[in-house]
């Protein structure tokens, strides 16, 4: 569903991603790991059409971003790192300008927007403006967007990012329920958000995989039994980056 | 069709905020307010808007149309929403014409909503018309042309402030080129060739036959294409700041 082949992005004189290749099959979520600055939101905004690869390629339901990105875009749900939203919306009002634009109409329409409301519970606030709601209610609003058109891609950079321990395990729990039909590919940095949603995880350290395998794989790869060790001892820290 | 859900969203956006109320009414007092004051609309006693209505256009509209446009692009770089619009399956070129046509709209309901001077005029004195409804038409199209450049201004930065500051100096330039009194005082220093230069970049020019009821196709091409370019900047922009 997903498959990104040799995916390169080049600012200036640093190389973000690096030849970058792995593929999301349909029922697989992907744990995409590494530390800040690794290349996690860079490549997710290549395969989502955002921003342009120096090279290489990223094909959705076997759709080339590059060659056809409005096909391509019609079949990915996104949220991207920020969860931004235009604040002078209503949750529905919202939801229903995203719908719109991605062509839906009439109750087909009304539908998506009930649909995405109730699965990622926002019926509480879904007439309130945007403005007025908490971290939590905003970051779901801007994932029940990407959940709209019912795409078989799902695109989720670092989804629990800001939430309360009880959102976040909704999150996880809605991740690993819609993984069942779709591809998905989700960057996070909480560790054991790996065993809890994933059936795979990459791990990237400037621009390049690391370390490619199960949840139950990696953790026997660290050898000493947790997922922190492996992390630490293949990723660069930002302070040796800072030092060397 | 997706410029029209686009333009949607951003009209009612205008109108959620206090932004086009308070720009509808400011534009209607000072437009007003100088017709009667500086613009001698009574004293006069010429039954024509030309100098005394339609003239401080330009002079308002340097000042409050980038007010109106500046949110446009630069808003959706600072919050975000950009990767929203840019991973949607809808082309750039649909997006900048629909917000575009949205802030076109705010001054087409600001300037219809001057109808009360026609009714004055046609009461006082017997214009004509016709040449009303092209000046009209002309203050619409420098109207236009000023949202354009802010447009285009508002793509290059995430920040309101810079945007507006920068469209209005460009728009005031604009203004002045091509105003009678600045050209003459150019003339006294420069070549006749810059002058003619200089003329031709301010909108006087073309404003000024429009508003005498004159329809002159160079006009209307001049306008369009100065819209068009600004459009086109934008999107070139907005390209490569992804890139």
């Amino acid at each position: 569903m997903i498959e990104v082949e040799n995916l390169t992005k080049q600012f200036g004189s640093k190389r973000a991603v690096d030849d970058l290749s792995f593929t999301v099959k349909k029922g697989e979520v992907l744990g995409f790991l590494g530390p800040n600055g690794a290349g996690k939101s860079t490549t997710m905004r290549m395969i989502t059409g955002f921003i342009p690869p120096t090279s290489g390629d990223a094909k959705v339901c076997g759709i080339s971003v590059i060659d056809d990105p409005r096909h391509a875009k019609s079949s990915i749900g996104y949220l991207p790192e920020s969860a931004p939203l235009y604040h002078d919306m209503t949750v529905t009002g919202f939801l229903k300008f995203c719908a719109s634009v991605r062509g839906l109409s009439g109750s087909v329409k009304n539908d998506a927007v009930e649909r995405a409301i109730e699965t990622c519970f926002l019926g509480a606030v879904a007439r309130q403006s945007i403005d007025t709601l908490s971290k939590g209610y905003r970051h779901r609003t801007c994932l029940a967007q990407a959940l709209l058109h019912d795409p078989e891609v799902l695109i989720l950079d670092e989804p629990t990012d800001g939430l309360d321990p009880n959102q976040k395990h909704e999150v996880r729990q809605l991740i690993k329920r819609l993984g069942k039909e779709k591809a998905i590919l989700f960057s996070t940095h909480i560790l054991e958000e790996v065993e809890a949603a994933c059936t795979r995880a990459v791990i990237v350290d400037r621009g390049k995989i690391v370390a490619d395998g199960t949840p139950e794989a990696l953790i026997e790869q660290s050898g000493t039994g947790s997922l922190t060790d492996l992390f630490r001892n293949l990723t660069t820290r930002d302070t040796e980056e800072a030092a060397a | 069709m997706t410029s029209a859900t686009i333009y949607k969203r951003e009209l009612s956006s205008y109108f959620a905020q206090p932004t086009a109320y308070a720009i509808i009414v400011i534009f209607l007092a000072l437009s007003m307010g100088l017709t009667f004051s500086f613009g001698n609309f009574v004293r006069v006693g010429d039954a024509s808007l030309e100098w005394t209505f339609f003239f401080w256009h330009p002079w308002i509209f340097m000042l409050l149309a980038p007010a109106v446009g500046m949110k446009l692009w630069a808003d959706e770089h600072r919050t975000g929403t950009i990767e929203l619009l840019g991973t949607f399956p809808v082309s750039t070129w649909s997006a900048i014409i629909g917000k575009f046509l949205a802030a076109a709209t705010v001054w087409l309901a600001a300037l219809l909503l001057t109808f009360p001077i026609i009714i004055t005029v046609n009461y006082l004195g017997d214009p004509d018309n016709g040449a009303i409804f092209s000046g009209y038409i002309g203050s619409f199209l420098v109207c236009c042309t000023f949202l354009a450049i802010t447009m285009l201004v508002s793509a290059c930065t995430r920040d309101q402030v810079v945007c507006l500051i920068v469209s209005v100096a460009i728009c005031v330039t604009m203004v002045l080129c091509g105003y009678d009194d600045f050209t003459r005082e150019l003339g006294k220093a420069a070549s006749p060739a810059v002058v003619e230069i200089v003329t031709a970049l301010g909108v006087w020019e073309h404003f000024r036959s429009l508003i005498r009821g004159m329809f002159r196709l160079q006009d209307f091409v001049w306008f369009a294409s100065f819209i068009l370019v600004c459009l086109l900047g934008t999107s070139a922009i907005l390209s490569a700041k992804r890139a």
